[in-house]
């Protein structure tokens, strides 16, 4: 239990920091890093599914002005370590999905750089690609734990038995389809590589990590992590896919190894993202779900079908919500992988837990109905006194308080048992819950230095939107006791003390939890009347993580959605959430992260798609006219609201991060009201007209 | 093949050898080192590039350099002198309309030019009468601003912070 930071500048709804030079375009991103003469890169990438680079003729290519280098497989440096295979970058010949990289252009110019990649020829050796997920494959295999850590199969009591017994049960399978994590940001770089210099590389990479970004360079170009410097004042957006460096990273620190003493730049193409810079797996999500009359459940269970590249293992946790969300005596969660000859899924927004509370939360008002209950009831009843996972208390649960409010400020009680028409358009309401656990990374170091009369904390941090540059000044503040305007806080170099990757929803709890420190630190050896140029440093505080609670955020969504009776048209006037998450640090820039995940959950919900063509073993769709994101016109009402939760087990801030949750549950609460509007019932994402025409009434 | 320009950008004037294939977009970040308009799809998809040129909203990552001789550009960073605001970007601040703030500077030049649009009584798709006045209504400033992608997804707070400044004319 921790004493939590009283709260002064800490609740604060204070401007962005950095937000000046956002509207101005003035902060610098990666790409554009002022350097002398930079060169730039234009990466060639495989245009066959699987097989082998046989040659590359780029004679030609290298004779022409302005041309500085051209690196393949046949000629680029052997890097230190080639254990992560994402990272081998032309290390060998061997293509294991469409558009890996299989060489880059470096030259004079951009333009210059993309016309000699494009005109490289290359003769492969094709092999036949095998990259169609589906769930009768006989290859399917259970990973040996999924993302995060979490253990591949969970099982307790006999959900079989449960099945055959219960008054009530539910046997859908319902699909989330592949997304595009698509910041708009390219992942970008801008390079130097200065041979016989104390820091001899140096990256202005856009990343969500600038250390965790340095460890991985490091590693594999055998360099001391000292002689790396990673630079990221400003994040264009990550949404996850810049949580780790991606291949992009590792071939332009070759480039600038091929160019000593050179900046060069290098920014992935819209279209060369939906190969490299990874992407939410699709999902097939098996839901079982048992209950008697009273709507109690006596079985839940979610079986996941999903891919990964053969390459590189990835292996969403879609199942792991399930194992938490509500009290059952019989339940189990198993993952099984298709190996795809694919590129390498990886973490988007709330990996797990985004696709993992789609199909439970959509099966849940498939029971509801068969039941003839409220769906805000059924989850009522079910509400678990500890976690049912772990057999822990929780450290906080107010997911029926979110409930009961969101269906207050909403108007839930004006949702009718049946259909509503109003002119040409069927209204419905749905509801879904939301969760995301409560992370607080082991590592994570910060400074907090008296400078000219103003305390400056320096710590590695990112901040990709998120609000890093204006709410750590905040704890630091309360930390300290003094004014929030005293403080300044510096983030974004290795130059300052490690800190862990933005991910996780765990910025915030982590950072802010080593700034207290900190600043705790400070005042003991220096008292309240330091010194100018005193200073003093803190690790995240060890005795606040708790490991004797289960930490997790919740909420509920309500959306209402009208659907036009001829043609399908599908809007979402309203959505309303309202979140359990712990003490909100800055509620100006908090809302905006909230509001920002449920509309990215809408937009799921009806818009994006990567359409994966097996046959070419590629993202048809791969550019933004083609993948569709929410814009401006389909959003009209969505509002976020926080109950006053105050948790002593999760850090001395009492935040629980707010990154993630918003976009969990929002596709369930559509789905869930388009079935109330229209009696369709749409079990794969996202819902489009084709999939709405053929049921309406 | 290159091409020697003129550019008037943010009140300042530039000659410029650029290759004929060189976009204004790349002209302003890599020859001029103007950086404010960004490239997020580098296709006329995502509207981050949008400046004001010759003081209408443009993507200038469709736009080739060498046919724009002599035009005048207006970025994000040129709406106001150094540590002023122009009304836009006033309100967002003020609103939070933006997260990571790389889409921001296209939201805010096309903010302004939809306010132009509006003020000279140019209809869009949802305006009911396309003779009267144009009101700056939330379906309004929604539908002339989606050409400007905002993947934090900061929409609710763009359409009040237009319309903020759109009254504070």
């Amino acid at each position: 239990m921790t004493d939590l930071l009283e709260p002064r500048a800490i609740g604060q709804a204070l401007v962005r920091r950095d937000g000046e030079q956002k509207v101005r375009g003035t902060a610098t991103y990666a790409y554009e890093t002022p350097v002398e003469n930079p060169a730039f890169c234009h990466p060639v990438q495989a245009t066959i599914a699987r097989g082998r680079v046989t040659a590359m003729d780029t004679a030609a290519a290298e004779a022409l002005d302005g041309v500085l280098a051209v690196l393949t497989p046949f000629n680029a440096e052997r890097l230190a370590s080639t254990d992560d295979a994402e990272y081998a970058v032309l290390q060998s010949p061997e293509v294991a999905f469409r558009g890996q990289l299989i060489g880059v252009v470096v030259a004079e110019t951009s333009e210059l750089a993309r016309e000699v990649a494009d005109g490289i020829t290359v003769a492969y050796a094709e092999q036949p690609h095998d990259s169609e997920l589906r769930t009768d494959r006989p290859d399917l295999y259970a990973p040996e734990q999924v993302n995060a850590g979490h253990p591949t199969d969970t099982s307790e009591g006999d959900v079989e038995a449960a099945m055959r017994s219960a008054e009530v049960t539910v046997d859908h399978t319902y699909e989330t389809q592949m997304l595009h994590n698509n910041p708009i940001e390219p992942h970008a770089t801008t390079a130097l590589w200065e041979p016989g210099a104390d820091v001899p590389l140096t990256l202005w990479d856009s990343t969500q990590g600038v250390h965790p970004d340095r460890a991985a360079v490091s590693e594999v170009f055998g360099l001391d992590e000292q002689q790396v410097r990673v630079v990221c004042p400003y994040v264009g957006g990550g949404f996850g896919s810049k949580g780790n460096p991606h291949a992009n990273v590792m071939l332009v620190a070759m480039a600038a190894r091929a160019l000593p003493g050179r900046p060069v730049k290098l920014a992935l193409t819209r279209q060369q993202m939906f190969f490299l810079a990874g992407y939410r797996t699709p999902t097939i999500q098996r839901l079982q779900l048992a209950a008697d009359r009273r709507g109690r459940l006596q079985a839940i269970a979610i079986d996941v079908v999903e891919q990964t590249s053969k390459v590189k293992e990835f292996a969403e946790q879609t199942g792991v919500p399930t194992r938490m969300m509500y009290a059952s005596p019989n339940r189990r969660s198993t993952h099984r992988l298709a190996a795809l000859d694919v590129p390498i899924p990886s973490w988007m927004r709330a990996p797990g837990e985004c696709p993992g509370m789609f199909g439970p939360e959509v099966a849940l008002d498939e029971l509801a109905e068969e039941l003839g209950m409220d769906p805000v009831q059924l989850r009522i009843v079910n509400e678990p006194d500890v976690d049912p996972d772990t057999g822990k208390p929780w450290s906080s649960r107010h997911l029926v308080e979110c409930l009961r409010e969101g269906a207050q400020r909403f108007g839930w009680s004006d949702r009718g048992p049946g259909r509503r028409r109003e002119g040409d358009w069927f209204v419905g309401y749905g509801v879904a819950s939301s969760v995301y656990p409560t992370m607080r990374q082991a590592t994570s170091t910060a400074n907090v230095r008296f400078e000219r009369g103003r305390y400056v904390a320096e710590i590695g941090a990112a901040d990709l939107g998120t609000g890093a540059w204006t709410v750590l000044p905040q704890i630091a503040a309360d930390a300290l006791g003094v004014d929030v305007a005293d403080v300044e806080v510096r983030i974004g170099d290795t130059r300052y003390p490690t800190a862990s990757v933005a991910g996780g929803s765990s910025g915030t709890n982590t950072w802010g939890s080593a700034v207290s420190v900190a600043a705790r630190e400070f005042r003991d050896k220096f008292g309240t009347d330091p010194h100018d140029g005193d200073e003093a440093s803190g690790d995240v505080d060890q005795a606040a993580m708790d490991e004797d609670h289960a930490a997790y955020a919740f909420g509920a969504q309500f959306a209402e959605v009208r659907v036009h009776a001829d043609t399908g048209e599908l809007r979402v006037p309203r959505l309303t959430g309202v979140f359990a998450c712990g003490r909100i640090i800055n509620p100006r820039t908090a809302r905006s992260q909230l509001i920002g995940g449920m509309t990215m959950g809408m937009s799921m919900a009806l818009h994006e798609n990567s359409v994966f063509d097996p046959r070419i073993g590629q993202v048809a769709n791969h550019d933004l006219a083609e993948y569709h994101i929410s814009v401006n016109a389909d959003v009209q009402q969505i509002e976020a609201h926080w109950l006053d939760e105050h948790d002593p087990y999760v850090n001395v801030m009492g935040s629980k991060g707010i990154g993630e949750i918003g976009i969990t549950g929002t596709a369930a609460a559509v789905v869930n009201a388009v079935h109330h509007a229209t009696g369709v019932r749409v079990r794969s994402l996202p819902v489009t007209l084709d999939k709405m025409v053929p049921g309406l009434p | 093949m290159d091409a020697e320009i003129s550019l008037r950008v943010d009140g300042e004037s530039h000659r410029l050898t650029v290759d004929t294939r060189t976009t204004l977009l790349d002209a302003l970040r890599e020859r001029l080192g103007n950086t404010s308009p960004k490239k997020g799809c580098d296709h006329g998809q995502c509207g981050a590039c949008t400046v004001l040129l010759d003081g209408r909203r443009s993507l200038i990552c469709l736009a080739l350099a060498v046919a724009h001789d002599g035009a005048e550009i207006t970025t994000a960073d040129g709406l106001a002198p150094a540590g002023e605001l122009h009304p836009v970007q006033q309100a967002f601040l003020e609103q939070d309309a933006f997260q990571c703030g790389y889409c921001t500077p296209g939201q805010v030049c096309s903010a302004v030019g939809v306010l132009d649009e509006v003020d000279r009584g140019w209809p869009s798709h949802v305006t009911e009468d396309l003779t009267g006045d144009v009101e700056l209504s939330h379906d309004e400033v929604a539908e002339r601003m989606s050409g400007n992608l905002c993947r934090c997804a900061a929409y609710v707070n763009i359409v009040p912070a237009v319309q903020q400044a759109g009254g504070a004319r």
